[in-house]
């Protein structure tokens, strides 16, 4: 399986970088990419720039962990990651996600379980820039719920 | 072992990363934590809520009751916000 994961302060193009993970693979027939775009706004506030801070070293291999999931999981044939770090401008990309599979279900199921999973598991911090200085970014309960749902069901009790 | 502190963990404790030696009685996250909390003013700040702030022992996440026993690096942070 193809898999590419990079960690980097430049942009990224988001159709290059698919295009590359499926070149001359016959066997492909489904490729799902998700990039995660930095807003112009916070809370209802305009923000001037989002900055990103990240543990090196623990953050690739955070991402390798869950990856190495992914393809336990589903039947891939290929997965990009790609995550930005430092300063970044409302409109920019700050993330892609592609994941390539013979059918679709595959790559759908993985681009949204590996989405869910950086956003609550991967060691990266947002401070947002606006006119009036810098905060950083809570956690937000609705993410933590969204890569809960991809935890195994509780066991049930055996009857009594 | 070397202890590494990111977002406003490390703004609060003012440094990004610092060797420590904490006695052989901080054997947890949770501990270390609450020595490190004894160590001065800034440090009382980063680590008022111990609850909120998540550890990683080499590179993996770790929960507070994890010992800390044969640590090379230990990192604090808040709660993660990637993607």
């Amino acid at each position: 399986m193809a898999t590419t994961i990079r960690l980097q302060r430049e942009a990224f193009d988001a159709a290059a970088e698919a295009a590359r993970m499926t070149h001359g693979r016959g066997e492909v027939g489904a490729v799902v990419t998700f990039t995660g775009l930095c807003r112009g706004e916070e809370n209802g506030e305009p923000i001037v720039a989002l900055m990103l801070e990240h543990y090196p070293g623990m953050a690739e291999a955070e991402i390798a962990r869950h990856v190495e999931e992914a393809r336990a999981r589903w039947p891939l044939l290929g997965v990009t990651v790609v995550h930005r770090f430092g300063r970044i401008v409302p409109g920019e990309a700050i993330v892609l996600v592609a994941t390539a599979s013979r059918h679709r279900h595959a790559a759908f199921a993985a681009a949204a379980f590996l989405m869910d999973y950086l956003k609550t598991r991967a060691p990266f911090w947002k401070q947002v820039e606006t006119a009036a200085g810098e905060v950083w970014v809570e956690a937000k309960a609705a993410d933590d719920a969204a890569a809960e749902r991809w935890s195994a069901p509780p066991r049930r009790e055996a009857a009594k | 072992m070397k202890l590494l502190y990111f977002a406003w963990v490390r703004e609060r404790v003012g440094k990004a990363e610092e060797q420590i030696d904490p006695p052989a009685g901080v054997a947890t996250i949770a501990e270390l934590m609450a020595w490190l909390a004894r160590r001065g003013e800034e440090y009382a700040y980063a680590f008022e809520n111990p609850k909120v702030i998540r550890a990683a022992i080499d590179r993996g996440h770790v929960r507070a009751d994890a010992p800390i026993r044969g640590a090379r690096e230990i990192a604090f942070f808040p709660p993660m916000t990637g993607g």
